[in-house]
C-alpha cells in the first residue's frame, strides 16, 4: 500500500509553511473568539447558580474592602473632632468596630470565593481536559496522520497550562478588579460629584487603550501557542526517536532546529510582554496624571472650603485603589489572552469532526458471528489515486482468508476497511449484515480486531499490556491467552514475569517479543473477527511456528483475514485471495491455487527457495 | 520515573537549585543593573505622591496658600509622569531578559538530553522530559522575570513605609512592624507544606503528559481494540490525581491569602483608634494621621501580593529542582579522544558483557567475536536473546558492562562519538521515521549527500516508491513514517544506513517486513554494499542469513557457536531449530499439499 496518498492535497506536505496563523482578518479573528467564548460558556455552565452565589460573595468582599477607607474617612472626619472637643470616644469605637466588622466580613467572604472559585476552576480544567482528550480520541486516524502526536500533546498540555494559569489568577483578579473599579467608581461620584467626574474623565481613554492592547495581544499570543505547539512537537519526536539520533549523529541538526524554534517561541513572547511593558506604564501613567489632576482640583476646592479634607484624603486613597487594580488588570491581561488562544486552539479541535463518524442510530451486535461481506466498495484516498476500484467479496463466518499479493496490491486497505479505519468511498462492507458505518462503534471494536506490525505498548506491565485486549480479564486468562500465542515461556522466563516493566513505548522487550505480546492482546480480546497484517515478521521462525500451532485452534471458531508476506501463514487458510492493483486475482483453497500454477503457485514457489537454505 | 525524584530533597537544596541557575543570568547584568534600579526609583516615587498630598492638606489647604498648590500639583505630574516611565524601561528590559533566560536554559536542557544515552532515555517517561522543558521552565520564567523582582520591591516597599510610618509617629509605626511577625511566622508554615503539594501537582503533570503522549503515539493500537473511553478512563484517573494536589493548593492558598489581608486591615483598625487618640492629645496632627493612614493603606496590596508571590517563587524552585534532576545527570556514555587514522572496520567483542541497569540478570556475558574488515557475521539467536542489544554495543547506544568492544583496535569508548557513529551505521529493525521530508530522513547521517549517492541508496534499499509520493523526495512523511507500510519503512531506513557509508554497517532485522521479492532484489544490492564493509545481520531466516560469510549463533546470552550456514546447520541443532524451521515439518505439510 502506498498509503502516503492518504493525505489531502491541500494539506501542506513539506512543513515550511507552518499553519501561520498569528495574522488573521478581524473577521476570522472575530470568529475565533466568538468560538472560544462559546466553548467557556458552555464549560461554565453548570456552574451557573454558583458563579451567581460567588458574584454576590465577591460583591460582599469588595464592599467591606472598599468600606474600610471609607470608615476611615469618617473615623477622621466625625471621630477626632468629637473627642478633640471632649464629647468621649463613641463615636470613633463604633467606627474602628465597624473596621473591625468589615474586615472580619472581608476575609470570610474571601475565604469562601478563593475556595469555591479554585474549585470551580479546578472542575472545569478537569472537565476540558476529558473532553479534550475524549475528543482527541475519537478523531479518525487521517487526522492523527496530519497533526502528530506532538500537536495533540501541546494541546493538552500547553494549552491547558495557559487555562490553568488563568483559572488560578487570572479570574480572581480580574473578578476582584472589575468589582473593586465599578465600585470604586460608585464611590466616587458619591464622595463629591465635581472630583468623581475628573477621576473618571480618563476612562474613556482607558477603555481605547485596552482595546487596543486587546486587539495587539491576541495575534501575539496566538503567534505564542502555535510556536509553543511547534517547539513541543520536535521536542516529543526528537525524544521519541532518540536512538536514531544518536546513531546517526543527528544531534547537532536538531540542536539547530530546536534553537529556531525556541528562538520564534522567545520572539512571541517577547512581542507580547513588550506589548504589557508599553501597555502596564500607560495605565499608570494615566492614573498619575488624574491623581495630579485630583491634588491639584481638590486641593483648590478644599482651599474654598467646598470639600473637607476628610473628602480630599478619602479621593487620594480610592484612587489609588482606583489604578492599582488596573495595574493588576493589566497583569492578569495577558494571563487572559494566552488563556484566549489556548481556548481558540482547544476549541478548534473540539470542532473537529471524525472522519469516520459515529452512526446517529447505532445498531448493536449482540452475538457477532463474523460474515464480511464487501458490497461494491470502492476506495480511493484523498488525492482520488483509486486503490480499490471495485470489490465485492464474501467471507463466511470462521473462515480463516490468506491475503497475498505485492506491496501496493491493497491489503492492507482491505483490512484497514474491515476494521474501518476508514470508510469506503462507494458501496458498503458489512459485518453480519449490518454496515459497518450503522454500527455501535462498541460493538464493532469487539468484533474486529486488527493486529498491525506496529506494536505499540503502553507504560506498565506485561500483563496491563495484555489486557489492553480485554481490561476485565482476569490474571488466569492474560496468562492462557500467552500460552496460546506462544509468549508464555519468555514471559516466564523474565525475573519478574508478568510484572515486567515494558518501559516506554516496550524498549524493554525485543521487537518479537513485542509482537507476541501484541498477539497475546489480540487473542486475549477474543474477537469474531481477526485481521492480522504482518503480524509476524519479527518473529523468528520458532517462535513463528507456535503462532501458527497456536492460531490453528484460535481461528477455529472465528472470521480471520491474515496478511504476511510468508506464505507460512497460508498454511492455516482456508481460502486464499491474490490481489493485484486493488482486484483479486486469484481466489481459492491454496491446495487449489498451487496446482493451478497462477500468481499464487508462483509466489509459493520463490516462498519454498526463500526458506530454504539454499544460495539462490 | 527514576527513584531520586527529589521530594526527599530539603527544602534548602531546593532554594539552592533556583540559586544555582542564576548563572544564566549573568549575560544581562547590565540590563538587570538597569531593571533594579528602575525598579526601587518607581517605588520611592510611589511613595513620595501620597507625601505631597500631605504637603497640600498641612500645606496650601491648612493655610489657604493657593499659590503653592500648582507647584505641589506639578510636582505630582511630574513624579507620576516618570514613575510610568520607569515601570516602561524596566518592564520592556526585563522581558528580553527572562525570556533569554528561559530561552538558554531550554537550548541547554535539550543538549543534555541529546547527550544522555539510551539508558537514561528509557527509565524516564516522555512526558516528564517534556513538562520538564515547557512547564517547569515557564514557571521558572515567570518567577525571575515577575516574582523575584517583585517579591524585592514588596520587600522593599514594607521595609520602607513602616520606616517611613516609624518616622512619622513611632508608637504607631512600632505598632505597624509588630504586625509583620504573624506574617512571618504563618509565611513559613504555609511554605513547607505549599511545597510539597507544588512538587507533587509538578510530578504529576508530568506523568498526565506521559499518558497523553502514548495515547496520542498509540492511537492506532487504542482504535484497533476501540480502546478510546479505556484509555480515557487511565487519563482520567491521572488528571484527577493532578485535580486533588490542585484542590489543596487552592485550600492551603485560600487560607494564606485571605491570612494576609486581614492582618493589615486589623492593623489599621487599631491604628486609626490609638491615632484619632494621639491627635486628641495633640501628638499628632490631623494632616499626619491622614498621611499614616494613607501610607498604611498602601500595605495592604503588597502583603496581600505577597502571598501570590511566595507561591510563585515555591513553583519556581520546585522547578528548577526538577530541571536540574536532568541538568545533573552526566552522560553515562561520553566520547574519547581518540580517532581513527585509516578506518578499516575490524570489530572485535572482547569478552563483552551486559546486564541492564537496575536488573542483575545479565543480558550478555563472555561474548567473543572478532569480525575482520570487510566481512559480514549473521547473529542469530532467539526471540529476546540478546541480538539488538549486542548490536547497540557497537556504536555505543549502550555500554559494556564487563570485557570491551574494539574497532580498529581501538576500544569503542575511546573514541570520540562523532569519529565512532560515523563508522557505524545501524538499520534499525523497528525504523524511527521523523516528521520531515523524505530526503531529510534519508540523509539524517549524512546532510552533505549528493543527488546520486542518494538515488544509489534508494536503489539499494528498492525504495524507489519514495518517487511516486506526490512531492517525491521532498514528500513530508507523517510522524513515524506512519502513513507507510512496515515494509517501505523499514525500506527507508534499509536507505540511510547506507547513505551513511560505514565501515561497519548493522542490519538489524532490517527485511523483516519486505516481501520475499522485494527481499530478494534488495539482498542482491546489500551483497555489494558489505563487500565494502565490515557488516552485522541480525536474522531471522535463513535468506537474511545468507547475506553474511559467517554465523554466529547466541545462546544464553554468549555466542556458543561461529562458523558457516551450513556446518552450524548441520552440526548444532538449536541452530537448527532456529532456521531450518522452513524446511522442517511445516514444509511436510507443504509438501503434503503440493
Amino acid at each position: 500500500m502506498s498509503g502516503t496518498t492518504e493525505k489531502s492535497p491541500e494539506t501542506d506536505w513539506r512543513g515550511v509553511a507552518a499553519e501561520n496563523q498569528d495574522e488573521l482578518p478581524e473577521r476570522i479573528s472575530f470568529l475565533l473568539r466568538a468560538r472560544s467564548r462559546r466553548l467557556l460558556a458552555e464549560l461554565l455552565r453548570p456552574y451557573r447558580r454558583e458563579i451567581a452565589v460567588l458574584v454576590a460573595v465577591i460583591v460582599l468582599c469588595n464592599g467591606a474592602s472598599l468600606a474600610i477607607p471609607f470608615l476611615v474617612k469618617v473615623g477622621i472626619d466625625s471621630g477626632i473632632p468629637p473627642m478633640a472637643s471632649g464629647q468621649g470616644p463613641g463615636t470613633l469605637v463604633t467606627v474602628v468596630a465597624a473596621v473591625l466588622v468589615a474586615a472580619a466580613i472581608q476575609a470570610a467572604t474571601r475565604q469562601v470565593f478563593l475556595r469555591r472559585a479554585g474549585r470551580i476552576g479546578q472542575d472545569v480544567l478537569l472537565e476540558l481536559r476529558r473532553r479534550v482528550f475524549a475528543h482527541f480520541q475519537r478523531l479518525s486516524l487521517s487526522f492523527h496522520e496530519d497533526y502528530t502526536s506532538g500537536r495533540v500533546v501541546s494541546r493538552l498540555t500547553s494549552d491547558i497550562d495557559a487555562i490553568y494559569e488563568m483559572l488560578e489568577s487570572g479570574f480572581d483578579g480580574l473578578v476582584t478588579a472589575v468589582l473593586t473599579l465599578t465600585g470604586t467608581a460608585v464611590l466616587l461620584l458619591v464622595l463629591d460629584v465635581r472630583l468623581g467626574l475628573v477621576a473618571l474623565l480618563p476612562l474613556p481613554v482607558l477603555l481605547l487603550f485596552t482595546r487596543w492592547f486587546r486587539r495587539q495581544s491576541s495575534i501575539t499570543y496566538r503567534r505564542t501557542r502555535e510556536t509553543i505547539a511547534l517547539l513541543i512537537v520536535h521536542f516529543v519526536e526528537s525524544m521519541a526517536g532518540i536512538r536514531a539520533v544518536q546513531a546517526f549523529r543527528r544531534e547537532s541538526r536538531n540542536q539547530e532546529i530546536f534553537a529556531g524554534l525556541n528562538v520564534d517561541y522567545r520572539d512571541a513572547n517577547v512581542r507580547g510582554m513588550r506589548l504589557i511593558a508599553i501597555f502596564s506604564p500607560g495605565v499608570k501613567l494615566i492614573g498619575n496624571v488624574t491623581i495630579a489632576a485630583i491634588l491639584f482640583y481638590g486641593g483648590w476646592l478644599a482651599l474654598g472650603g467646598q470639600v473637607t479634607v476628610g473628602v480630599l484624603a478619602a479621593f487620594l486613597l480610592y484612587l489609588r485603589q482606583f489604578y492599582e487594580p488596573m495595574q493588576e488588570i493589566s497583569q492578569f491581561y495577558n494571563t487572559f489572552q494566552s488563556a484566549g488562544a489556548a481556548l481558540e486552539k482547544l476549541s478548534g479541535v473540539l470542532e473537529e469532526r471524525p472522519a469516520v463518524a459515529e452512526p446517529r442510530d447505532p445498531v448493536p451486535l449482540v452475538r457477532p458471528r463474523g460474515l464480511v461481506r464487501f458490497e461494491a466498495v470502492e476506495f480511493s484516498y484523498l488525492d482520488g489515486t483509486p486503490v480499490l476500484p471495485r470489490m465485492d467479496l464474501t467471507i463466511p463466518a470462521g473462515q480463516s482468508v490468506a491475503l497475498v499479493g505485492t506491496t501496493g496490491a491493497g491489503k492492507t486497505t482491505l483490512a484497514k476497511l474491515v476494521a474501518r479505519f476508514y470508510d469506503p468511498v462507494a458501496g458498503r462492507v458489512l459485518l453480519d449484515g449490518v454496515d459497518l458505518r450503522d454500527l455501535d462503534d462498541r460493538s464493532l471494536r469487539e468484533a474486529v480486531v486488527l493486529v498491525t506490525q506496529e506494536n505499540f505498548l503502553f507504560t506498565g506491565s506485561i500483563a496491563d499490556n495484555i489486557r489492553f485486549g480485554r481490561p476485565e480479564a482476569t490474571m488466569d486468562e492474560v496468562v492462557e491467552a500467552a500460552t496460546a500465542v506462544g509468549a508464555h515461556g519468555f514471559v516466564a522466563a523474565l525475573a519478574e514475569g508478568y510484572d515486567t516493566q515494558v518501559g516506554k513505548h516496550g524498549g524493554r522487550l525485543s521487537a518479537g517479543q513485542r509482537q507476541l505480546v501484541a498477539f497475546a492482546r489480540a487473542f486475549l480480546a477474543d474477537p469474531a473477527v481477526l485481521i492480522l497484517d504482518e503480524a509476524t515478521s519479527s518473529l523468528d521462525v520458532p517462535g513463528e511456528r507456535l503462532v501458527q500451532r497456536a492460531m490453528r485452534t484460535v481461528l477455529a471458531d472465528r472470521t480471520a483475514l491474515i496478511i504476511a508476506h510468508r506464505l507460512s501463514t497460508v498454511e492455516i487458510a482456508d481460502r486464499v485471495l491474490v490481489m493485484e492493483g486493488g482486484r483479486i486475482v486469484e481466489d481459492g483453497p491454496p491446495e487449489r491455487l498451487v496446482r493451478d500454477a497462477g500468481r499464487f503457485a508462483g509466489l509459493h514457489r520463490a516462498w519454498l527457495e526463500s526458506v530454504s537454505d539454499l544460495p539462490r | 520515573m527514576p527513584p531520586d525524584t527529589g521530594t526527599t530533597r530539603s527544602r534548602r537544596l531546593r532554594t539552592a537549585s533556583l540559586w544555582r541557575l542564576r548563572s544564566y543570568l549573568r549575560p544581562y547584568t547590565t540590563r538587570l543593573v538597569l531593571i533594579w534600579l528602575a525598579a526601587l526609583t518607581g517605588v520611592g516615587i510611589g511613595i513620595a505622591v501620597p507625601l505631597i498630598g500631605r504637603e497640600i492638606i498641612d500645606g496650601p489647604v491648612a493655610h489657604g496658600d493657593s499659590g503653592a498648590l500648582l507647584p505641589l500639583a506639578l510636582l505630582a505630574l511630574a513624579l507620576g509622569t516618570s514613575e510610568a516611565l520607569l515601570v516602561l524601561l524596566r518592564r520592556w528590559l526585563l522581558g528580553e531578559a527572562v525570556l533569554g533566560v528561559e530561552t538558554s536554559i531550554r537550548d541547554d536542557l535539550y543538549a543534555h538530553l541529546q547527550r544522555l544515552p539510551m539508558g537514561f532515555h528509557g527509565a524516564w517517561q516522555s512526558g516528564q522530559l517534556l513538562s520538564r522543558a515547557t512547564t517547569d521552565l515557564s514557571a521558572i520564567r515567570r518567577f525571575l522575570g515577575f516574582g523575584m523582582l517583585f517579591l524585592v520591591l514588596i520587600s522593599v516597599q514594607i521595609v520602607t513605609v513602616t520606616g517611613l510610618l516609624l518616622n512619622m509617629y513611632w508608637p504607631l509605626g512600632l505598632l505597624v512592624a509588630a504586625s509583620a511577625l504573624p506574617i512571618a511566622l504563618i509565611s513559613l508554615r504555609f511554605e513547607r507544606r505549599y511545597v510539597d503539594a507544588s512538587r507533587r501537582v509538578q510530578d504529576q503533570q508530568g506523568d498526565l503528559a506521559t499518558v497523553i503522549e502514548e495515547s496520542a503515539a498509540g492511537i492506532r493500537t487504542i482504535k484497533a481494540f476501540g480502546r478510546g473511553p479505556y484509555v480515557g478512563g487511565v487519563f482520567g484517573r491521572e488528571a484527577l490525581k493532578v485535580y486533588r494536589t490542585a484542590m489543596e493548593k487552592v485550600g492551603l492558598s485560600s487560607r494564606f491569602f485571605t491570612f494576609l489581608e486581614v492582618i493589615p486591615n486589623v492593623t489599621l483598625a487599631v491604628v486609626l483608634l490609638t491615632g484619632a487618640l494621639a491627635v486628641g492629645s495633640g501628638a499628632l496632627t490631623l494632616g499626619t494621621l491622614v498621611a499614616f493612614t494613607t501610607l498604611m493603606l498602601q500595605l495592604v496590596w503588597p502583603i496581600s501580593a505577597l502571598g501570590f508571590i511566595l507561591v510563585m517563587g515555591q513553583e519556581a524552585m520546585t522547578a528548577a529542582d526538577r530541571v536540574l534532576e536532568v541538568l545533573d545527570t552526566e552522560p553515562a556514555i561520553v566520547g574519547g579522544t581518540d580517532a581513527v587514522g585509516r578506518p578499516r572496520g575490524h570489530l572485535r567483542f572482547e569478552g563483552v558483557g551486559f546486564t541492564f541497569p537496575g536488573t542483575d540478570r545479565p543480558v550478555l556475558r563472555d561474548v567473543w567475536l572478532d569480525v575482520r574488515p570487510g566481512e559480514t557475521v549473521a547473529v542469530v539467536g532467539a526471540t529476546g536473546s540478546g541480538k539488538t542489544t549486542l548490536t547497540s554495543l557497537v556504536p555505543r547506544l549502550h555500554d559494556v558492562t564487563e570485557g570491551r568492544v574494539t574497532l580498529d583496535g581501538h576500544d569503542v569508548r575511546d573514541l570520540s562519538l562523532a569519529a565512532l557513529r560515523t563508522m557505524v551505521a545501524t538499520a534499525f529493525e523497528e525504523p524511527t521515521l521523523f516528521s520531515m521530508s523524505v530526503r531529510e530522513n534519508l540523509t539524517l547521517g549524512r546532510h552533505d549527500a549528493t543527488e546520486e549517492e542518494i538515488a544509489a541508496a534508494i536503489g539499494i534499499a528498492q525504495a524507489g516508491f519514495v518517487h511516486d509520493l506526490p512531492w517525491g523526495l521532498e514528500t513530508r512523511i507523517g510522524e513515524q513514517g506512519m502513513s507507510l507500510s512496515g515494509g517501505q519503512r523499514q525500506r527507508l531506513a534499509l536507505a540511510r544506513a547506507v547513505l551513511a557509508r560505514p565501515k561497519v554497517l548493522v542490519l538489524d532485522d532490517t527485511l523483516s517486513a519486505l516481501d520475499v521479492e522485494t527481499e530478494a532484489l534488495v539482498e542482491e544490492a546489500l551483497r555489494r554494499v558489505l563487500r565494502d564493509a565490515t557488516g552485522i545481520v541480525v536474522a531471522h531466516r535463513a535468506s537474511t542469513v545468507l547475506l553474511a560469510d559467517r554465523v554466529a549463533l547466541l545462546l544464553d546470552g554468549t555466542i556458543a557457536h561461529v562458523g558457516p550456514h551450513h556446518e552450524l546447520l548441520a552440526r548444532v541443532p538449536e541452530y537448527r531449530a532456529l532456521l531450518s524451521a522452513g524446511l522442517d515439518e511445516p514444509l511436510d505439510e507443504q509438501e503434503a499439499l503440493l
